[in-house]
């Protein structure tokens, strides 16, 4: 008989951690217990590996009124207002079921945020998969996406953004991050802890079943070829509606003392973390929660993931309104449990106590310190130099190939099956610079992206860390509005590979420094880890969600050129470089060199006087400078604004690079030639660059370089049609 | 005059009735599925969304509410009666209007602008439109493929009961300006009287400038003309 491995080891736990268990405990845990640990020990819920790393973010600022710890992030937007938001990874689920998987991401964090007391009035995703060409990430694509809009669409909430990035590293590992946004007036915020003893703890949404047992522990381990897709929980997006709508309205009654999404761990670790903030002790009677299947043992009720749960604590007075509530909306409820003054987390199965354990020790995992260590590839990539690297001959071919590249392509395919208008608050919708809301009943808008470059963090993660940061804050400037805050994906392989924890380090690093410069804190996020297939990790893949306010909804702008006979400007100091770029990588199957250098001062001067542009009403278009480089940012905007351009490069240097060089902090903008003067003073008085490149019209895109030689001369049709036809043509 | 909209769960009610009350400025109430009585309304509204989550074929549960059986008899009455979306779904399978929705000929959800040419610009809902007016609205449907069996087209034809349809930008009726695959590039047909119209584009999300374009306020303002409810072209509007 071959020897069985113990179940602590089974279900994740160190050596070390289960002897710590067996200390706390003074003896050894018993299986319920154990599995109680082992999920909220986990990486997903305890941070346990990224937590000292984590503490480098800064948190604080003039606007946030919740940062990290709670069940998403807060920040104010004036008039009592403020907006809520959190960006939560289904990376593994979406790799073995792809429909449910991304659907059930969704509807996870969406929970977080009307958890808050948050009415969800937006969504985004950022996603990053394998090639296109591959049948098999083609199917998980499909499905990710379809799972997206079939979950978002019937729940009335618009998906109003993203970004998509494709790479072989994510070939059997996709990444599939969702960012959920909601309103709430100031004193309406609700928080996830228990308040006082004696007060009740209540089951309320889906009936408990035996699905997604694990999942957290599943989401803290490398995928491989025994991972099977009945893990994956199914979504309810209607009862999702019903228990959203139920919750609201408690919580409108002042009826809710906390609450808290039955996510990854289910019961326990909602029902743990309250407590734990709170600093009381908590008892669940598991026979009380509502269950789906037959025959379901304590164990399965209290790690069930099912969907479309939550947990509330209220005061025993307002119990029979809570439940009238929840009758009313047709949604089951059920007290399970009470708040103790012990401090002791307590599971009874009728009259017999089946787990005891203090509630300080299941939510204070022992912090790891994993070793870190530079990989050989860094120096050795980077001190890569174009010199040998020859011009192509025919500019024009290499614009159309860019153009096609799906990391560069219209996501049109993808977004045209999510609902991105419902609810009527869409000014700027998917495929800008970044994403326009109105705030109904005011003049305020907010504006969202998603944001962040795999392969600048994998070639330099401290500083595609930064610029990941930057470039979210640069798209929200490009529409005209201030950076507030943001939420943080951060995906990575297994911290327990030294380089892997060294890249985890140098892109946290990074973030910060520009979060920092900027003057963004961090407000909420999750951190996704172990993402690797047969031992093969993704790129470093920090996904940077970020909110901001526009004083005036109608002074914003996007990208489109307007008119013909416009000026086309270049905001901010041109230095392209070929190192990174997708042209190294699309033409020359190279992914090498040197990341472009980010200035965060300069960075700063060149948006705060992007965003003076906008709302003084001076320029009519601006588009951030970014993959692609200068030449297809102008195609870009030639293309969304169906007018062509006249362009005459003043740089000096290499023709490739000018055009298809990568370069931070530039901004292309366009304004009406009675107004240049005016627009070139206030770069000048903002102390950065502004390069007049030519005049808009016309139906091609012309670009020559300083001795008037023709490097582009496309016509906008032929740009439009591989442009926009590329993802489409994979189905 | 006074409009009301039901509010199925799983609809988005919530965004015709702020269209009536905030962008026009008129009176509107909400409706719940399970009224058994209709009184003191001119206009019901069938809203978007996926009613009871639209599990089954859309618009199936709604189509067998209480208040659909309320509808059918204002609309006998000669109330006016509007589905938007699904509500155009729930009134093909309540009978109130002829044919059936498939889904979408490329099997994905869409949402995204089109063009409509406007066929009859004589019905109550229509009357500040042009004969043969190209418009823009919003669709986001993943079953508007309508189908009608060949008679059945020909009725609706002969009787002017195709009251939009899609087209190109220069209101040509192209197989290529048609999102879903529908029978005769049919967006929107209204019953014999007129006093029923369904339609898949979505003219409340088109009401306002900062939204896009104000195209679908008049298909709004149309309701109250018929009522001889005289109001300018956006007077009632901030923009």
């Amino acid at each position: 008989m071959s020897e069985q491995k113990p179940a602590w080891m089974e279900m994740g736990l160190s050596s070390e951690e289960y002897a710590k268990i067996c200390e706390i405990l003074g003896r050894e845990p018993n299986y319920l217990e154990t599995g109680l640990f082992a999920v909220l020990w986990s990486e997903h819920c305890s941070y346990k590996n990224s937590r000292p790393v984590l503490k480098n973010f800064p948190t604080e600022g003039k606007y946030v009124i919740q940062g990290p710890g709670e069940n998403a992030g807060v920040v104010d937007i004036g008039d009592g207002q403020a907006v809520v938001f959190k960006v939560e990874s289904h990376n593994h689920p979406s790799a073995v079921e792809p429909y449910e998987g991304a659907a059930t991401g969704v509807g996870g964090v969406v929970r977080d945020i009307f958890t808050m007391g948050a009415r969800p009035i937006a969504a985004l995703n950022s996603l990053r998969f394998g090639s296109l060409d591959d049948p098999r990430v083609r199917y998980l694509f499909s499905g990710v996406v379809e799972g997206i809009g079939g979950y978002g669409n019937r729940l009335g909430s618009p998906v109003v953004g993203g970004d998509i990035f494709f790479h072989p590293s994510y070939q059997g590992n996709p990444l599939v991050n969702a960012m959920c946004v909601g309103l709430v007036d100031h004193k309406q915020i609700v928080r996830g802890q228990t308040g006082r003893p004696g007060n009740l703890v209540v089951a309320a949404g889906a009936k408990t079943g035996r699905d997604g047992i694990h999942g957290c522990t599943f989401a803290s381990e490398e995928l491989s070829e025994e991972t099977k897709a009945p893990d994956v929980q199914r979504g309810d997006p209607f009862l999702e509606g019903l228990l959203m709508g139920a919750c609201l309205e408690l919580m409108e009654k002042g009826c809710v003392v906390g609450i808290q999404d039955m996510g990854a761990a289910g019961l326990t670790s909602s029902s743990a973390e309250m407590a734990g903030r709170a600093g009381t002790g908590i008892e669940i009677d598991v026979s009380l929660v509502p269950q789906r299947d037959e025959g379901m043992t304590p164990y399965d009720v209290m790690l069930s993931e099912s969907q479309e749960r939550m947990l509330l604590v209220i005061e025993p007075q307002h119990k029979q309104t809570v439940m009238d509530v929840f009758a009313k909306w047709g949604v089951e409820a059920a007290v399970v449990g009470r708040v103790t003054d012990d401090g002791i987390y307590r599971v009874f199965d009728g009259e017999t106590v089946v787990a005891e354990i203090p509630v300080e020790a299941l939510t204070n995992a022992p912090v790891r310190y994993p070793e870190q260590k530079e990989p050989d590839y860094y120096q050795r990539l980077r001190a890569w130099k174009p010199e040998d690297l020859s011009v192509p001959e025919d500019l024009n071919s290499v614009l159309l190939k860019l153009l096609s590249s799906p990391n560069i392509a219209s996501k049109e395919w993808v977004y045209s099956q999510y609902d991105h208008q419902v609810m009527l608050n869409t000014v700027v919708g998917p495929g800008a610079d970044a994403a326009v809301l109105r705030i109904k009943g005011t003049k305020k808008g907010i504006a969202l992206t998603t944001d962040g470059n795999p392969r600048y963090c994998y070639l330099d993660p401290r500083r595609g860390g930064a610029i990941a940061v930057a470039e979210a804050a640069r798209n929200l400037s490009c529409v005209g509005a201030e950076p507030l805050a943001l939420t943080d994906g951060l995906n990575f392989g297994s911290p327990e590979k030294p380089e892997i924890f060294w890249q985890i380090k140098q892109v946290v690093e990074g973030m910060s420094e520009a979060c920092r410069s900027l003057e963004i804190p961090v407000v909420s996020g999750n951190v996704s880890l172990y993402n690797e297939t047969k031992g093969d990790a993704i790129y470093p893949s920090p996904v940077v969600g970020m909110v901001g306010l526009l004083p005036d909804v109608k002074k914003h702008a996007t990208s489109d050129f307007k008119d013909s006979g416009d000026v086309v400007v270049l905001l901010g100091k041109f230095n392209p470089q070929l190192g990174a770029s997708e042209y190294l990588a699309v033409i020359h199957g190279l992914e090498q060199g040197e990341v472009p250098e980010i200035d965060l001062v300069e960075e700063k001067k060149v948006q705060l006087c992007c965003r003076e542009l906008i709302r003084e009403g001076k320029i009519k278009s601006a588009h951030d400078c970014a993959e692609g480089g200068l030449a297809v940012a102008v195609a870009e905007c030639c293309v969304s604004g169906q007018r062509g351009a006249t362009l005459k490069l003043p740089f000096a240097g290499r023709e490739d690079a000018l055009l298809f060089g990568e370069v931070q902090s530039c901004i292309l903008v366009t304004c009406t030639p009675r107004e240049l003067d005016s627009v070139l003073q206030t770069a000048e008085k903002a102390g950065i660059a502004a390069a007049v490149l030519g005049e808009t019209g016309g139906r091609q895109l012309i670009i020559r370089d300083q001795s008037e030689r023709v490097l582009i001369n496309q016509y906008i049709e032929e740009m439009e049609k591989v442009w926009r036809g590329s993802i489409a043509s994979y189905f | 005059m006074k409009f009301g909209v039901v509010f199925f769960p799983g609809a988005n009610a919530a965004d015709c009735f702020y269209v009536i009350d905030q962008v026009i400025g008129h009176p509107v109430s909400s409706i719940q599925p399970e009224e058994r009585e209709l009184v003191g309304f001119d206009c019901v509204i069938l809203p978007g969304g996926f009613s009871y989550g639209d599990y089954l074929r859309a618009g199936a549960l709604a189509g067998a509410a209480p208040v659909v059986e309320q509808i059918a008899d204002f609309a006998e009455q000669g109330g006016l009666v509007l589905g938007i979306g699904n509500g155009f779904q729930i009134l093909l399978n309540a009978g109130l209007l002829p044919g059936a929705m498939r889904k979408n000929e490329n099997l994905r959800f869409c949402c995204r602008d089109v063009f409509l040419r406007v066929e009859n610009s004589r019905t109550p809902f229509t009357n500040r439109y042009h004969q043969g007016e190209v418009i823009k609205y919003p669709i986001a449907h993943g079953e508007g493929n309508y189908y009608v069996d060949a008679d059945g087209l020909a009725q609706l034809e002969q009787n002017g009961q195709v009251v939009f349809r899609y087209c190109n930008e220069d209101g040509e009726l192209i197989p290529a300006a048609n999102p879903d695959g529908s029978v005769g590039n049919i967006a929107g047909i209204c019953n014999v009287k007129g006093n029923v119209l369904g339609l898949m584009p979505h003219p409340e999300r088109c009401s306002e400038e900062i939204l896009g374009n104000a195209y679908g306020l008049r298909l709004f303002l149309s309701v109250l003309d018929w009522w001889g409810i005289h109001t300018q072209e956006g007077v009632m509007t901030d923009e």
